[in-house]
């Protein structure tokens, strides 16, 4: 059995998140403490380099390096942010740290102020997480109650302030610099990097921003040691990763293994194997700009490198199973649906090029796609992905790509037999009736919303497919299973 | 489009809550929010008062209050209904939720019922994946929906 280890979540569900002395008998702000009056700006950022901690948003860009940048920049003034817009849909591990255990991230953003030279912290909040927001005030309250947070903390001259900054529901805003641009009350649009953030970000000051995940792991190792943290985990990933196990799998929520697990583990060991006894199809991680784990992926250790070897990403954490039951070609279609929706318009490869990789996977859906569409598909791919301004366009093909490699067999399908074999892809569907099952119970054409099933009583009914709306109705009501999908 | 009277009151509140800003257009997004929560929606007459509170053009504002999902021109029903179709809540059958809510209030996702009673709208993961397919009424969180307990939700705001 594998074990979970919990660092970024070790309170959540323990502690009162709304009582500030919760967090401190369980070792809160004891290594803000001890890096305000033992440790050098220098040689706390050395720790996190050592740990090998890297950006848990996705990025998996090293946090201590990050950290040692925005400090070398000269500023009079420097910005702490915390990126808690978290937009992958079926992705929930930022919010249930700051529900769970608010007080963790604001400890490692005073941390991280005392490191990079920033003496005000900002995070940014999607709208959508109200009780998040609620904890983060009551514990920023409590903090400055506690001299942990405001002027001169803990009697060591370092001044540190948060304030919350609230998203309006732009996906794009995850983007580090479009992120900034919402902070400034302006629309979310990201702009070509460099200058990075640590340069030139917030109020064009050098701004530092890391994710919840990334911030929850801090005072976990500046108080058990940097040796300690990179014990655990695989070469080039350290420590552990919260995942957020859903669709169809026997137990959903949240689970943090160590780096370096199987995605064998996680399905039939954690997650209790696939619902219904179905079969595995695929994993999809790292959401829209991710892709799919078959079951090719089962026994790869899962960390940073070798997801992307395996043409998908970590992302922010979201695990999505999904079962024989799932048309691979409509997912696509649906992360290139929210592409398209969630796309901010500044720069045209994302915003023209993913429009037409949806008309492509739609016409194919349809059943009206040729193999020649293929290859649009996985040329436009590449362009869209070398040429977009930010990291949303630079990732949004890669669910399309990650399909057509691993299911290339349903792509051609829908396209020469016209069949979508999951039986979700209502254009391709035919329902018909058994006539040896049907026994004429009128059942099926007295619930047909469109009146589409004939036949007299107690004699085998027909369904006019023309008029058929492929709602599925008939199918549902009938009690002798005579009614099947084609 | 027939100009839409703002509440005098409801006004005073907003030209409060610019001050509380300090009228600073950096504070745009925040102020939108609040505007939001008294009106209930942001219709262009608004946004031009905004604009003036906050020092800015009509034009950036409007750019800001679309650019958002958040932030909506046309008032919600009473109770507005929204269907979360986050891929945990898709996988799991949302769509066919969707379609019977569109079915049983006969309006289109955007819209408004005539009765000013329900409106409908999507969203992207409420991060309740564990409770998918996942629908929100106001405020409050119904999971494991099936298409055929839509009539129930419905009948409950109904009475």
């Amino acid at each position: 059995m594998t074990s979970q280890i919990r660092i970024a979540l070790r309170n959540c569900g323990i502690i009162d998140p709304e009582q500030i002395e919760d967090y401190i008998a369980r070792d809160g702000y004891i290594a803000l403490a001890k890096v305000l009056t033992e440790l050098s700006p220098e040689t706390t950022i050395d720790i996190i380099k050592k740990s090998g901690l890297r950006g848990r948003g996705g990025g998996g860009f090293s946090t201590g390096l990050k950290w040692e940048i925005t400090r070398k920049v000269q500023a009079a003034q420097k910005y702490v942010v915390c990126n808690a817009d978290e937009g992958d849909p079926g992705a929930f591990m930022d919010r249930s740290i700051l529900e769970g255990d608010p007080h963790s991230v604001l400890e490692a953003m005073a941390i991280n102020g005392y490191c990079t030279g920033g003496s005000k912290g900002l995070v940014y909040i999607r709208a959508e997480y109200p009780l998040a927001v609620e904890r983060l005030k009551i514990a920023i309250k409590q903090a400055k109650e506690y001299g942990f947070l405001g002027e001169n903390i803990l009697g060591a001259g370092f001044n540190f302030d948060i304030e919350i900054r609230f998203g309006a529901g732009a996906f794009v805003c995850g983007e580090e610099t479009a992120l900034i641009h919402s902070m400034e009350g302006l629309r979310g649009e990201p702009t070509v990097k460099p200058p990075f953030p640590s340069e030139e970000g917030y109020l064009r000051k050098p701004t530092n921003v890391n994710n919840v995940e990334t911030y929850a792991n801090i005072p976990v190792i500046l108080n058990k040691g940097w040796e300690w943290f990179s014990s655990i985990g695989t070469e080039k990933s350290k420590g552990t990763k919260v995942f957020a196990l859903a669709g169809k799998i026997n137990k959903v929520g949240l689970i943090e293994i160590p780096m370096g697990t199987t995605l064998r583990e996680v399905i039939y060991e954690i997650g209790g194997g696939i619902q219904n006894g179905k079969e595995f199809k695929a994993a999809q991680t790292g959401g829209p700009s991710g892709g799919c784990l078959t079951k090719r992926h089962l026994d790869i250790p899962i960390d940073y490198d070798n997801l992307i070897a395996a043409g998908s990403m970590m992302g922010s954490g979201g695990l999505i199973v999904m079962d024989e039951d799932d048309c691979m070609v409509s997912i696509a279609k649906f992360y290139l649906k929210f592409t398209v929706e969630e796309s901010c318009g500044k720069c045209s490869p994302c915003r023209i090029g993913n429009k037409r990789l949806l008309e492509l996977l739609e016409k194919i859906v349809q059943g009206n796609g040729t193999m020649e569409d293929l290859d649009k598909l996985r040329n436009l791919s590449t362009v869209i992905k070398d040429t977009s301004l930010c990291g949303l366009g630079q990732s949004s093909p890669n669910p399309v790509l990650s399909t057509i490699e691993n299911f290339y067999d349903e792509y051609s399908e829908h396209i020469n037999k016209k069949k979508c074999r999951s039986g979700v892809c209502k254009a391709l569907m035919q329902y018909l009736i058994i006539p040896d099952n049907c026994i004429g119970c009128t059942l099926c054409a007295r619930n047909c919303p469109v009146n589409a099933i004939t036949g007299e009583r107690k004699q085998a009914h027909l369904i006019d497919q023309e008029k058929c709306i492929k709602c599925g109705a008939c199918m549902e009501k009938c009690k002798f299973n005579a009614i099947i999908i084609n | 489009m027939a100009k839409v009277k703002l509440s005098e009151k409801k006004l005073d509140e907003l030209k409060e809550v610019c001050k509380s800003f300090n009228n600073d257009k950096g504070e745009l997004i925040n102020v939108l929010h609040k505007a939001q929560s008294i009106f209930g929606y942001l219709p262009a007459e608004l946004q031009e008062i905004i604009a003036k509170e906050l020092h800015t053009s009509a034009a950036h504002v409007y750019g800001v209050v679309t650019f958002y999902s958040f932030f909506t021109m046309t008032p919600n029903g009473q109770h507005p209904i929204s269907i979360c179709l986050g891929t945990a809540c898709y996988v799991r059958g949302a769509e066919k939720v969707l379609e019977e809510f569109k079915r049983t209030l006969n309006i289109q996702v955007g819209e408004t019922t005539p009765d000013g009673k329900f409106s409908l709208s999507c969203l992207r993961c409420v991060g309740a994946c564990g409770l998918a397919p996942v629908v929100l009424v106001g405020e409050k969180v119904y999971g494991r929906v099936s298409p055929d307990g839509v009539k129930d939700i419905v009948a409950e705001y109904n009475n």
